[in-house]
C-alpha cells in the first residue's frame, strides 16, 4: 500500500489525537496565539454587524489571525474533500445504524447523513431544528461559556484551568442528553 | 528637530501605554470571557503573516476530515457511548496539550520571534456551566462544534453553511442580550 493510499484510510485516534495537541505549542510558538476556534464567530460579527453592542465593539483587525486559522480549516476540509477521500463508506458501530436506520438514515458515505443535512431539507420541521436552531445553540452556547472543544477542552485542560473542566464538563452533559433524550425524537419528526 | 523631538517622545508614550493595556489587561472584562483573544503579540507584522495561521488551519482540517472528527456520526457514537475513537482523540489531544505547555513553561520557550510565551488563568463565571450545556445540546445535533462546522463546508456539505450562518447569528444574539443574562 503507498503512501496515498494509506492515507486515505481513516485515521487512528492515536495519530489523531497527539496532532492536535501539537496545535496548541504550535500556534504559541508561531506567535503567541491560544488555540481556540469558536472566537472566529465573535470577529465575524465585530467586523459584520457590531451595531454598537459593546460586546462586538474592539479592534476585530487585532484578532484577524483567527479567521486565517479558520480560512485554513475551510481550505483542508477542500483539499481533503479533493485528493485524500476515503472511498469506502464510514463504518460504524452496528447498534448505531440500526438505531439510524429507523430513522431512514442509511448513507455512511459523507461525513454528515445527506437524508438530514441537504438543501431541500432545510425547509422541513427536522432539517430546520437540526441544521439551523442546531447552528444557534452552538453559537450562542460557545459565547455563553467562552470557549468551544478547542478554546476549553484543549487550550483550557492543557493549561490546567479548572473553569474550563467544568465547561468541558458541561459540554459533554448537553451531549448526552440531546443524542439519548431529545435527538431521537427530533429524528423521528 | 525639537519637533520631531517631540514627536518621538509621543510615539514612546503610545507605546508605553499600548504596553500597559496589555499587560495589565484592563480590557479584561470584554476579553475575559474570550477563550482566544488575551494572548496578544505586541510587534507589529504585514498581514500577510497571517498566512501561517492559516497553513496550521489548513493542516488542522485535513486532520479533522481524515479522523472523523468532524463525523456527525462519530459524534452520535461518542454521546451513545458506541466507540472509544472520539475519546481517545479528545483525551490523548489534553495529554499532549498538558506535556507541551508545561515544557513550554518549564523552558520558557519563546516564540519564533523571541516573545516570552504568556498564559491567562480563567475565572469561573456560570456561563460556563449555562452556556455549555446548551453548546453540548446543539453539538450532539449538528454533530459539529465551530471548527468541524467549516471543515465541513469545505469537504463538500455545502448546507452546513446554513448551520455556520446560524451559529454567527447565536453569537450576535449572545452578545446583544449579555448584560441580561446571568453569569
Amino acid at each position: 500500500m503507498n503512501f496515498i493510499e494509506l492515507i486515505k484510510q481513516p485515521w487512528p485516534w492515536y495519530v489523531a489525537g497527539p496532532l492536535i495537541g501539537l496545535t496548541v505549542p504550535a500556534l504559541l510558538i508561531i506567535g503567541n496565539k491560544t488555540f481556540g476556534i469558536s472566537s472566529s464567530l465573535r470577529h465575524i460579527c465585530a467586523a459584520c454587524l457590531p451595531a454598537k453592542i459593546p460586546f462586538f465593539n474592539y479592534d476585530w483587525k487585532k484578532e484577524v489571525w483567527n479567521l486565517f486559522f479558520v480560512g485554513g480549516i475551510l481550505a483542508g476540509g477542500f483539499i481533503a474533500f479533493l485528493f485524500l477521500q476515503n472511498p469506502e463508506p464510514m463504518i460504524v458501530n452496528a447498534k448505531l445504524s440500526t438505531e439510524l436506520a429507523t430513522y431512514g438514515i442509511t448513507n455512511y458515505d459523507s461525513l454528515v447523513p445527506t437524508e438530514v443535512f441537504n438543501w431541500s431539507s432545510l425547509f422541513t420541521l427536522r432539517g430546520f431544528i437540526m441544521m439551523v436552531a442546531g447552528g444557534f445553540l452552538v453559537g450562542f452556547g460557545t459565547r455563553y461559556a467562552g470557549g468551544c472543544t478547542s478554546g476549553h477542552s484543549i487550550m483550557g485542560l492543557s493549561n490546567l484551568q479548572w473553569p474550563s473542566l467544568i465547561a468541558t464538563i458541561s459540554f459533554m452533559v448537553g451531549g448526552f442528553i440531546m443524542a439519548n433524550l431529545i435527538l431521537p425524537f427530533i429524528l423521528k419528526l | 528637530m525639537k519637533q520631531q523631538k517631540n514627536i518621538a517622545e509621543e510615539e514612546t508614550a503610545l507605546e508605553q501605554k499600548h504596553h500597559e493595556f496589555l499587560t495589565e489587561n484592563t480590557d479584561f472584562e470584554m476579553r475575559s470571557l474570550d477563550a482566544t483573544c488575551f494572548n496578544e503579540s505586541e510587534l507589529q507584522h504585514p498581514w500577510w503573516h497571517n498566512f501561517k495561521y492559516a497553513f496550521v488551519g489548513l493542516l488542522f482540517g485535513i486532520l479533522f476530515v481524515k479522523a472523523e472528527v468532524v463525523s456527525w456520526f462519530r459524534i452520535q457514537e461518542m454521546f451513545r457511548l458506541q466507540s472509544f475513537h472520539m475519546y481517545g482523540i479528545i483525551g490523548s489531544a489534553i495529554v499532549v496539550g498538558i506535556i507541551s505547555v508545561w515544557l513550554i513553561k518549564k523552558f520558557k520557550i519563546k516564540t519564533i520571534y523571541g516573545e516570552p510565551i504568556e498564559f491567562v488563568n480563567k475565572k469561573f463565571n456560570k456561563g460556563q456551566v449555562y452556556g455549555g450545556l446548551l453548546f453540548g445540546l446543539g453539538w450532539a445535533v449538528t454533530g459539529a462544534c465551530p471548527g468541524p462546522l467549516f471543515a465541513q463546508i469545505g469537504n463538500g456539505a455545502t448546507v452546513i453553511a446554513v448551520t455556520l450562518l446560524s451559529a454567527i447569528a447565536g453569537t450576535w444574539v449572545y452578545g446583544r442580550f449579555r448584560e441580561q443574562l446571568p453569569h
